[in-house]
This record gives C-alpha cells, structure tokens and sequence, in this order.
C-alpha cells in the first residue's frame, strides 16, 4: 500500500515530461505552415493551366531502354517517349508514325520516312536510326529478350545466333528518308510489328555515348515520340514534358504528364484518386463499392491477356492422357470463375485460345469462326475419367500437381479448381504455390501437370497466340506436339493470303479445342476511373496502354 | 542458500497449500528454497486475471480440438451460392434450374425482335419490375448528342442471385449496346455504375448477368454506342433480385435431400446452410475454418517462439556469463544470423527439406524460424545477465560458491523472466504472422488447410467491403495474445518474490 | 576504448564476409535463376546474357570476382533494373527508408519508454489495462491494415477539413512522413512499452533504490536517475536491431504511400531472384546492422558503467 502511493506521487513527473512533447504551439503552426505550402507544389490529379495531369503506376519502369525492355509498365512509358515507323491511333487503327507512307509485298517492305521527324535534340530521325536500333537489338551480345519479333526481317535469325555479322541483316537506307526491309519470308503481319517497341529508332552517336547505361537516366535516352522524360527520380516519380521536336506537336494537347506516385496498391491508388491526386485509377472488387457509392462513371477495358490452364503434354505425365485431359475440361466452368470466384466486373469467361477482340478477314476472328462450345457435363465427365483410368491402367487419378503463383487472385482460383475436381472426379489437386523464378524453373523443368498461366498478345494477328502451341515455341512449357497443328502454324505464318491464314488459325482453334491441350479460363478486363475532365485516353492492347497522347483536360 | 543444497524432504513439503494467506505467508518466509516454484504457482493460482486467461488458453485448445466434433461443417466445402456472407443463421431461398444457357435474344434486324431460342424458358415479362423510366434524357438532348436509349427495356424469368436476364428493342443506328448495373438509382449518363458488357454485335439485345448477383434491388442500364462514342441517352430498369440456390448446389450442400426430385425442386424455397461466422471468399464456413486454423496457428504461434526463444536464452545467456571472447564470437554469430535474407534461406530449408510441391511445409518452417528467429533473444538474455551479474546478490551466492549454473538457472532466469515474457507475448502474433506470410507465397501450409494467420491475411483484402473475413481472425489471434500477454503478467508477479501486496 | 573499436571493426568485417558468403552461396542453391522471364529467350541469347552478367564463369570464380568487387565497394548492376547499379539503388533509397525509420524509432522510442513507464506506475490498474489492450491489437493486427486504416483517416480529416492537411501519399515533404512513420512505429513502440514496464518493474524493487530512498534522494532524481536509467538498458539492446530491421522493412507501409524507400527492393530482389540486388543489400544491410549493434553496445557501456568497467578489464 505504502508503497503504491509512493509511486502514485512519481507518476505526476511524467506530466511535464508529455506537456513539453506536445504543447508548442508556435512549432506545431510553423509545421502545419511547411504542410500546406508543399501541398501547392505537389500538384493535382488536372491543372488546366498549366496543361497537366498527374497518375501513379504500379512499379518502376524496370527497362527504359527500347532494345531489351520485355515489361507492360515501361512499354507504356516508352509508348509516350518513342516512336516507330507506325504507330496506333486515337481509334487503335495502325497509322503514319515516323513512316509517311509505306508499300509491303511478300517479298519486303519500303517505308518512306517524313522529313519532320526530330529526335528530342532537334536533329533528324533517320533510316539509319532504325537501322542501327535494329542490328543493335540482334546483336547477340546486346542479349535483346525480344529480339526474335524481328526475325522477319532477312537472315535477323542467323544474326541473333552469331551465325552472321550484323551489317549482313536485310535492311538498306536507300537514302535518309527511305528504308528498304527484305523478308526472310512472307509476313503478312510485319505492319503491325513495325510499332511494337524493339522496332524503335535509336541513334548511333547518342547510344554510343552510353553504350552500358542506355536507358538507365531520364537525360541517358534520346527521344522522339509526343513526349520526353524530363525527370526520372527511380522508385519516386517521372514527369513526361511535352516534346518540342515532335513532328505532329501541334496535336499533343498535354504539356505535363506528372507522375508522383508509384505504388502497386489499388487501394492506396484509389485513395489517391478519391484525394484528386491523379487522374487515373484502376479498380478492384474491394473498392468498387466506394466508387458506386461516389457516382463515379466506372469504365471497362479488356487488356488482352488471355489466362489459362496449361496441361503438361510431357509423355511421362498423366496429363499427356486425352480422356483426363476432357474429363477435367467437362468439369470446370469458366463462367462460374469469372462470376462468382473473380468476381470483378470485365473479365469475360473463356472459349478459346484465341481472345474475342483479335480481329479475323472482315470482323472478329471469333465471330468468323466461332469456338466450338464446350459444355459442362459432369456425367460425360466422369465417363471420361473412367476411360482415362482403364487406359492408363490405374484404380484411381494420383493427385496432379497445379502450379501457381503467389497473387491473391491465384491461390483463390487454385482452391477454386481444387474443390472443384475432388467435388466432380474425386481427384485431388496438389496446389504448388511459387514465387515467381521458381515458378518458373517448375514451368521450364516441366514438374507440374497443370500450370495456370496467362499470355499477352506481342503484335495484332492472331498467330501471337496461336504458335504458343507450336512445338519449337520456347513458351510451350507444357511441350504440347501436335505435327498437324504445327503444319497449320507454318500456313498461317508464311502466307499472305488472310482468307487462307484465318482458315489456318480455325484449324488451331478446333484442334486445340479437341484435344484439350489447354483450358482457356477468361480474358483478362479490367475496370478503372478517370477524371471527369480528362478525355481522349487511349486504353490499347498494343503500343503502351494506357495512352495520353492524345488526352486532353476539357 | 546454494550450501543448504542437502535437503531432506518430507512429506509436508508436498502438501497440498490451503488457500488462506498465512500458509502462504509462511511458505515465503520460511519455507525451503527449492519451493519457490511451488511457491509461484500458489500465488499465481491467487491471481484471477492470470487463470482466466490461462482458462482462455484452455478454451482456445478445446475450441480447436473438440470444436470440429460440435459444429460439424466441412471447412473446405465451398460454397458458392454464399460468398464472403456476413454472419447469419439461415436464409431462405428459391431452387433454380443448373442450366443457365440461354442464348439471349437475337435481333432479326434494327426494327424487330425475334426471340431465337425458346427452349423451356418462358419469354414471358414479368411484371413486378417496375420500368422507371425507359428513356432518359440528357439536360440539353439533340440528336447530335447520340444515339436514342434502347425502348422496352425488360426482364425476362424471374431475375434471382444466379442470373438476371434483359432484352431490349434495337436502336437505329447502333453497333453494339453497354450493358451497365448499378446499386442505387442512376442520377445521370456518366453515373450508371459497373459497366458489365459491351454486346458484340447491334442485333445482341439481351444480357444474361451472372455477376456477384446479391439479393438486393439493382438498376440495370442499356446504352448504345455508334462504336466509337457512347450515348448519352440510357435506358434503366429496377430489378428486385431473390436469393436463390441451383438445383445441384442445392442437393451438394444438403439442404435438399439427396434423393429429391428436379422437377419438383425447382421453384421451392429452401433454407441454406446457417453460418455463424460468415463465409469467406469461396463460401467457406468461418466458424469450422477458424476451429480448424487454430491447429496451425497454436501450434507454430506457441512451439516457435519457445523453442527460439528457449535456445536464445540459453545461447545470450551462456555468452553473457562467461563473457570475453567466447561471449564476442557467440555474439558476432548472433549477428551474423539477423542480417540473413529470411526469405531466400527459407526457400532454402524448403528445398533441402525435400518438400514437394503441396507438401506441407510446417516442420521445415518451423525449423527455420527457430534457426533464424533466434538472435534477438539471445542479444536480449545477454544484457540482462551482463546486468544482472553485477547485482549484490549474485556477488552474494558466488561467494557462497554456487555453480555457475545455479546462478543462471536459480537466479538470473527469474530475474529475467519478465523480459523473457514480454518477448515470448510479442513473438506469438509474429509467429502466426510469419506462417501466414509463408503459406501465402507457398512455404508453409498448403491450401485449403487453413489458419488464423492467412485467413486474416485473405480478409485484409476485403477489409472494406466484408470486414467480417478479417476481424473474427484478427479476434483470436487478439485473444491468444491478451491471454498469453496476461499470463505472462500474472507468471511475473508470481515469480517476482519481492513483490508483495 | 580505442582498442575495443579496433576488435569491434574487425569482427564486424568478419561478419560481413560471413553473411556475403553465406547468402552467395544460399542465393546460388535456390532453384530457379535472375534471366528466367515470363516469355522464354532462346539458348543463344541466354548464352550471352549469361556472359554479359559474368554466370557463365563457374561458380567460385564468380564468388572471388563478387568478393573482389565488394571490397572496391561495388555491387554490381542490377538484372531486372536494366543498366542500373546497385550502388545507386541503395543511395538512392535508403535514406528515404532510414528517414522514415528514425522517425519511427525515435516516437515509438520515446513513447515505448514513457508509455512504459507510466503502465508500470499503475500496474494493474486501468491505464495498465487500457494499454495492454492497445498493444494486444497493436500487435495482432497486420500492418498493411493499419496501413490502409490510416490512409482513409487522412482522406476523411481532409474530407472534413476541405483542404488537405496531409496529403494521401507520396514523399517529398515532412506532411508525407507523419503518418507512415506513426504507422511504422507502432509495433515496436508495442513491444517496447511491454518491455519498459516489465524492466521498470524488476528495477523499482532493486536494492539500490531502496538505498537511494534510505538516503533521502528526492523521488524525481531517483526516477530520473537510477530507476528510468536502469530500466531502459533492454530497450537500448533491441533497439540496435530494431534501427536496422525498421529502415529496411517497410515495404507494407511503402507500398500503401507510395514511399521510395528500400524495403521493396529487399521484397522484390529475392522474388526475382536479382542476385546483385540480393547480395547488395543484404551485405548493406548486414554492415549497417553490425554498425547499429556497436552503437548499441557502447550506448550500453555509457548508461550502465558496470559493463563498461567488465569490458575493459
């Protein structure tokens, strides 16, 4: 007792101690002060005035540099800042980038340059700009993950593998302004390519100059597209100005793209948005209900991906077994996965290797050879497992092994595909989570029998997708063979004729549709928000998405 | 003390102690060293917090090991007519067919509707969907402004959770139709809410929604597009959805018997499934997930941090008794072991343990956290024997000549225990944490085994929109650590003879 | 004094070289390796991205060359930031990361040991409980939680207020470090208030307070001076750790306000297997915790002389 009061009495010395660490007031106004006055600076999701915008992306561009970049995020940023000899425009449609106009035959293609095109330093883009880009990025020792996209091109192949100098490649300035591209085989879908990002110009003399940081610093990459990087603080922020030299600036209606936030948060995003700090946001099932609640106006992309279930074809897999293969397909419904397990809203359920968006001859591919309807019947089902399980001679399935990744969403559809498959064919699944490099290894070793996986188209045609089963593809992590499907690829990658390729591509489509050699689950959409004054945003497959080329604050 | 080693017990000093004080009192003053535990106890016994909370530990081992036997739900069941449900016990609803093919409305041409597939369904309207208003119009609506809303607006069968199906007229004009859904009524053009379809073609007039269906009242939009542009002018319609359940979910989640017939099935009312605690984002049952988890999470929450901590104490304590050079080394070890990449050697342990894939990791993750876990305690033991070896009365017992392991063991370790404790509270959530983390990036627990940790992990991410997901693991993880944290209390005042009320 | 620095450094060089060896050689076993993307690259391309990144040397070649040019203080360039060395990616972010750690520290330090001391004044009273239960939810909710918590705070006070008093997220300012670092904070001011109290406890009975009272110290000194000095030596041993562990580990609380800080690339390198990145930052922070938990020893020798007067005999 004696004892407590004393310390009771003690107690009243900590009081000044709290006071002292909360009472100034004249320093607490002097902080709120410095708050305030950095908030003028930090800059909103719209300036009017000045022409700028502010957004967040997910990460720091990992590869700014047009030779080897492989990832959507800097391909975005490098969308803004570069520029091929085609680009898209505000409708998608392929148009005249730095090519004024261009003449392509089975044989090779001439691309006739505008004399207005700058590089960010005021000097000309040049034929030999694109030239050099081009033999760069099949240079061997460059190491140009994506240098196969120019295979077309004469003898890049031979080049890529050192087999050949670089100054052998099929390409030839006849002068400044025009360039000459020979083919090392028909290829109908070259147009396209030329706007994919590894086709990029870049000069000699300022590569040179960098040879092992190209790309690196905002100020260590020259610049030719509607914008420039003018400040790159890594991992902080960018902000993209407005370029001078830009051939068709007089279209470019942003003056700033300011990018102060980078985080993969969709929720820290959304609150940033819900702030008026950016002027872009994505959305996901957790903030949807604010957003509704908001009247925001939600809109919908679909990005392209297409996600699926690869089997593993390997001859010593019991996934190489066509019956269990069915079995498993008769089974799983991707509508019920993209209604109730997703459950975000611009997914759409999946029928076929071939995404509904990839166009055919005339109009959608799908919808000139729509895919055969696969329908979900669990007595057929288990009809199939019973076959599959005479055939291999086995009393019952062993548990299949299911790689996956670490994102939330797949250890969801993973449980899903689990539950669902002891519930219809009493098979057990073996969920193998793994980050990303070893998941990976697994798919490159081939220890899995169904990987759930996901591919983004490279170039507009179809063929992007379909020679992933093709058996020489280095992406057939499941080595499915097919000598049929494999003639059917050749055809649709070495005619011109589009009645003939998409014919081809029908061919794939049903055989990959009877084989069961994946189980297309849904094409990826997605569902954001934009600032109500900020119109004329791109969202593409291609090029970069999201676009604010052509943006502009009404 | 450590000379009257030699002992000689009798049966008194095993006696049972009455509760009254003076026994006590007695026992502190004078009775035989070695009885300082039993003394501890005794008064811990005497402090109410520390038992309830020892009870609550008790509970929480009876909760996760009889529990299964009394709420009998399978935990891996999904269910998916109830996803991410907030608590309730029992809701009714309509048993609807499986088969929810239905080929939707094809327009002939711009101007009329041919209803292409009949099959069983009836194209009848239904006519308690009050049409609010089938063509708004914009503020200052001209022509140029867009394309006309869609007329006549409709729902075709009785719109329920498992889908909600609406056609409407052609618009001159148009090259495809957005369909969008709202949960309150649309105030404008650019607030109609999720956009849910755009049709492939002008002659798609209808929509089948399967979408995350609540039974609740939506406001459906139609709006055309020229396929550029969207209109301004929409179309809405107010839909009140029903709770209902298919046919096979229905007889799978034994709220129909199994023999019971589909014809006469469809179109009953049923109650589904109760769950006390709400489901989870596949329609789990929370109350048999949580019982299940508290396998994992006690196990590697409570084995872990004594185990760590066990052989930090003894690793700090050792260092900091003899000191010198072995205590510098021991210590620069210790070091050594905190600055590890905790994830890269983790995989490691995974991949020598030989672990396959959906193989549970829990053992080599175990080990792993003892192995690496270690050092903080051990930094910790060690300043506290530093300091405590200094103390008067250790002095006191090493010139009474007592063995170096006494000392640690008789007088340091009780002296340290509150540190230790403190510790060993904060270690716990860090543990299941830890396993959550683990398992979700494919090193621990394989799914569907559940456990607090990564069920708090899942419902982090619908913490807005279903908090129930994170807060009823949250709770019990809340409540293991009050209890230890509590108990922990309690063990300190019961070991701290100096302090006396 | 001198003499024992030399020892310390030296250990600590010995340290470090243990830790670079041992995650060299871990990084190296674990399946799966730093060139490996989602679209495959042929055999020839892999070939000479192998020779560019030096992988094509065997393995103990590559250690001696890792080790050579760790000791000119260079780690080398990243595999998944094209072009970008790791140098600059640790000077780049860690101050950010050590900013917003001291903050952290320094709150959840001064607060732990008042919060602390306060709880053990009115052991099982009220205040005592009241606390605890803050620290039992401190600790078992995750921090990405109170992370997303604080963020809508922020945006309702703004709401409310009508101009914006913290801004959401992002750095630059002092306005964008006060709620990341409250949030940062919070687990070890938990843990330290429990540890405070528990040491405040088993001091305030210690013979030599008696004595102190026995010889009519005021009780303010005797607070101040024998049992808050005493009491506090736990806190200044995990502390050493809790620097090193806090300035690298946010990567929950950088992520939601869009932080520049290092704590992704620690997340990040070891799933993408970047093994540069991998051995930089762990050799730094190997060194920086090394250098931490010196301070923290000679903090130690400096409140409580008794250890000082052992060390040096």
């Amino acid at each position: 007792m004696l004892i407590s009061a004393r310390l009771y009495l003690q107690s009243s010395l900590l009081i000044p101690l709290i006071i002292s660490g909360l009472t100034s007031k004249a320093i607490l106004f002097i902080m709120l002060y410095s708050m305030m006055n950095s908030e003028v600076l930090a800059g909103l999701a719209i300036n009017s005035a000045q022409r700028s915008i502010a957004i967040a992306i997910a990460d720091e561009p990992p590869d700014l540099s047009s030779l080897t970049t492989t990832d959507s995020l800097s391909i975005m940023i490098l969308g803004h800042v570069v520029e091929g000899l085609v680009g898209y425009d505000a409708h998608n449609q392929l148009s005249p980038a730095v090519a004024e106009r261009w003449q392509i035959d089975d044989k090779g293609a001439t691309f006739w340059l505008r004399k207005s095109a700058r590089w960010s330093d005021g000097k000309p883009v040049t034929a030999h700009d694109f030239i050099f880009a081009w033999q760069t990025a099949l240079a061997p020792k460059t190491g140009a993950a994506y240098a196969s996209i120019l295979y077309p091109i004469r003898n890049a192949e031979a080049i890529n593998k050192g087999k050949m100098p670089v100054d052998k490649l099929g390409v030839v300035a006849k002068d400044d302004h025009t360039l000459v591209v020979s083919f090392e085989k028909p290829t109908p879908y070259f147009l396209g390519l030329t706007a994919f990002v590894t086709y990029a110009p870049i000069r000699r003399d300022f590569y040179m100059k960098h040879a092992n940081s190209y790309g690196a610093e905002a100020e260590k990459i020259l610049y030719n597209g509607p914008f420039v990087i003018d400040e790159w603080v890594h991992g902080a922020s960018l902000q993209l100005k407005k370029n001078p030299h830009y051939w068709r600036r007089a279209q470019v209606k942003l003056d700033t793209i300011d990018i102060p936030y980078i985080t993969s948060d969709p929720g820290a995003r959304y609150n940033l948005f819900k702030a008026g700090s950016i002027a872009f946001a994505g959305l996901n099932a957790e903030v949807l209900k604010d957003a509704l609640k908001n009247r925001y106006k939600i809109r919908r992309f679909v990005d392209g991906v297409l996600f699926f279930l690869e089997f593993n074809h390997r001859p010593n897999r019991i996934t190489a077994n066509l019956n269990l293969r069915r079995a498993i397909q008769a089974v799983l419904d991707p509508d019920v996965l993209v209604n109730k397990v997703i459950g975000i809203p611009g997914n759409i359920p999946g029928k076929s290797l071939f995404p509904k968006w990839l166009k055919g001859v005339h109009q959608q591919f799908r919808v000139e050879y729509p895919a055969k309807e696969v329908e979900r019947d669990y007595d057929l089902a288990r009809h199939y497992l019973a076959q599959a399980k005479q055939e291999l001679g086995l009393e019952s399935i062993p548990p299949l092994v299911f790689l996956t990744g670490d994102s939330p969403n797949a250890s969801k559809e993973a449980e899903y595909f689990q539950r669902v498959l002891k519930r219809h064919l009493g098979i057990d699944l073996k969920i193998d989570k793994q980050i990303f490099k070893q998941r990976l290894a697994r798919m490159k070793a081939g220890s899995f029998d169904i990987v759930s996986a996901g591919w983004g188209p490279d170039f507009d045609d179809p063929i992007t997708f379909g020679n992933l089963f093709a058996s020489w593809n280095e992406n057939n992590h499941g080595q499915y063979r097919n000598s049929e499907y494999d003639r059917w690829v050749a055809v649709a990658e070495n005619t011109i004729e589009p009645q003939r390729r998409m014919a081809a591509m029908a061919e794939m489509q049903r055989i990959l549709i009877d084989e069961v050699a994946l189980v297309p689950l849904y094409e990826r959409g997605t569902i954001y928000l934009q600032h109500e004054r900020l119109k004329g945003v791109a969202r593409r497959i291609f090029g970069g998405d999201p676009y604010f080329g052509f943006a502009y604050i009404e | 003390m450590a000379a009257s080693r030699n002992i000689n017990f009798t049966t008194d000093d095993f006696k049972l102690i009455d509760r009254g004080s003076q026994d006590i009192e007695y026992l502190v003053a004078e009775g035989p060293s070695l009885s300082y535990w039993r003394e501890a106890w005794c008064r811990l016994k005497m402090n109410r917090r520390a038992l309830l909370s020892l009870f609550t530990i008790l509970f929480l081992l009876l909760f996760t090991w009889v529990g299964p036997w009394v709420w009998t739900l399978d935990p891996a069941r999904q269910d998916l007519v109830q996803i991410s449900r907030a608590p309730h016990l029992g809701i009714s609803a309509l048993v609807v067919d499986d088969n929810f093919n239905w080929s939707g409305v094809i327009a002939d041409n711009e101007l009329t509707v041919n209803h292409r597939h009949v099959e069983s369904l009836s194209v009848e309207v239904i006519n308690n969907e009050e049409v609010i208003d089938n063509s708004v119009l914009s503020d200052d609506a001209s022509y140029s402004e867009g394309l006309a809303a869609p007329s006549n607006l409709r729902v075709v069968d009785k719109p329920n959770t498992e889908y909600v199906r609406l056609t409407w007229q052609p618009v001159v004009g148009a090259a495809r139709y957005l369909v969008y859904r709202n949960e309150r009524q649309p105030e404008s053009a650019t607030d109609l809410g999720v956009p849910l379809w755009e049709t492939d073609t002008a002659r798609d007039v209808s929509y089948q929604d399967r979408l995350k269906l609540e039974a609740i009242t939506y406001y459906y939009s139609v709006v055309a597009t020229d396929g550029l542009n969207e209109s301004n002018h929409y179309a809405v319609i107010q839909v009140d959805v029903q709770q209902a359940i298919t046919f096979s979910d229905a007889v799978y989640s034994e709220v129909l018997p199994p023999e019971a017939s589909k014809l006469d099935s469809i179109g009953r009312m049923v109650e589904l499934q109760a769950h006390p605690l709400g489901t989870d984002y596949l329609g789990r049952d929370m109350l048999s997930r949580l019982m299940l988890g508290a396998r994992i999470s006690l196990f590697i929450g409570i084995v872990a941090p004594f185990l760590y901590l066990a052989f930090g104490i003894i690793y700090g304590s050792v260092a900091g008794f003899f000191g010198g050079l072995l205590d510098e080394w021991m210590m620069r070890f210790a070091d050594f072991v905190i600055a590890l990449p905790f994830l890269l050697f983790m995989i490691l342990f995974k991949v020598s343990f030989g672990i396959g894939p959906g193989e549970s990791g829990v053992i080599p993750m175990l080990v792993a956290m003892i192995v690496l876990s270690w050092p903080s305690m051990a930094r910790l033991a060690r300043g506290q024997v530093l300091q405590l070896r200094e103390q008067p009365y250790i002095e006191a017992a090493k010139l009474f000549g007592a063995s170096s392991w006494h000392m640690v063991f008789r007088h340091m370790l009780p002296n340290m225990l509150s540190v230790i404790l403190v510790s060993l509270t904060f270690a716990i959530p860090a543990a299941i944490f830890t396993e959550a983390f683990l398992s979700f990036i494919g090193m621990g627990v394989v799914p569907p085994t559940p456990s607090w940790g990564s069920m708090s992990h899942d419902g982090m991410k619908t913490l807005m929109t279903h908090p129930h997901e994170l807060i009823f693991p949250a709770l019990f993880i809340s409540i293991t650590v009050l209890a230890f944290n509590i108990l922990g209390d309690g063990l300190r005042d019961a070991l701290d003879v100096r302090i006396r009320e | 004094m001198l003499h024992y620095l030399m020892k310390r450094l030296a250990f600590g060089v010995l340290t470090i070289w243990f830790i670079a060896t041992a995650t060299f050689v871990g990084m190296h076993a674990v399946p799966g390796d730093p060139l490996m993307s989602d679209k495959a690259v042929s055999p020839e391309i892999r070939k000479h991205l192998e020779q560019r990144y030096g992988l094509d040397k065997p393995i103990m070649q590559q250690y001696q060359i890792y080790i050579m040019n760790m000791l000119k203080g260079d780690f080398g360039i990243s595999f998944t930031q094209q072009n970008r060395r790791v140098n600059d990616i640790i000077a780049e972010h860690f101050p950010v990361s050590a900013l917003l750690g001291v903050l952290a520290i320094g709150y959840a330090t001064l607060g732990g040991i008042m919060l602390g001391a306060i709880t053990s004044l009115y052991r099982n009273r009220w205040p005592d409980y009241l606390l605890i239960v803050f620290v039992v939810l401190g600790i078992s909710i995750p921090s990405f939680v109170f992370a997303s918590i604080g963020q809508l705070m922020i945006l309702k006070v703004n709401a409310w207020l009508g101009f914006q008093l913290l801004p959401v997220a992002g750095w630059g300012s002092i306005s964008h470090m006060i709620v990341p670092s409250l949030i940062l904070g919070l687990g070890i001011l938990a843990y330290l208030t429990r540890l405070m109290r528990s040491s405040m406890l088993e001091v305030i009975h210690a013979d030599y307070i008696r004595t102190a009272r026995a010889k009519g110290l005021s009780s303010q000194r005797i607070f101040y001076r024998h049992q808050l000095r005493n009491a506090v030596l736990p806190v200044i041993t995990v502390l050493g750790p809790a620097i090193a562990a806090i300035t690298t580990g946010g990567f929950v609380v950088e992520l939601i306000f869009a932080i520049p800080g290092l704590g992704r690339y620690f997340v990040q390198a070891v799933q993408q297997l970047d093994y540069t990145v991998i051995m930089g930052t762990t050799v730094f922070y190997g060194a920086f915790l090394v250098l931490m938990v010196t301070l923290a020893d000679l903090l130690y020798g400096l409140i409580d002389p008794r250890i000082r007067i052992q060390k040096v005999a």
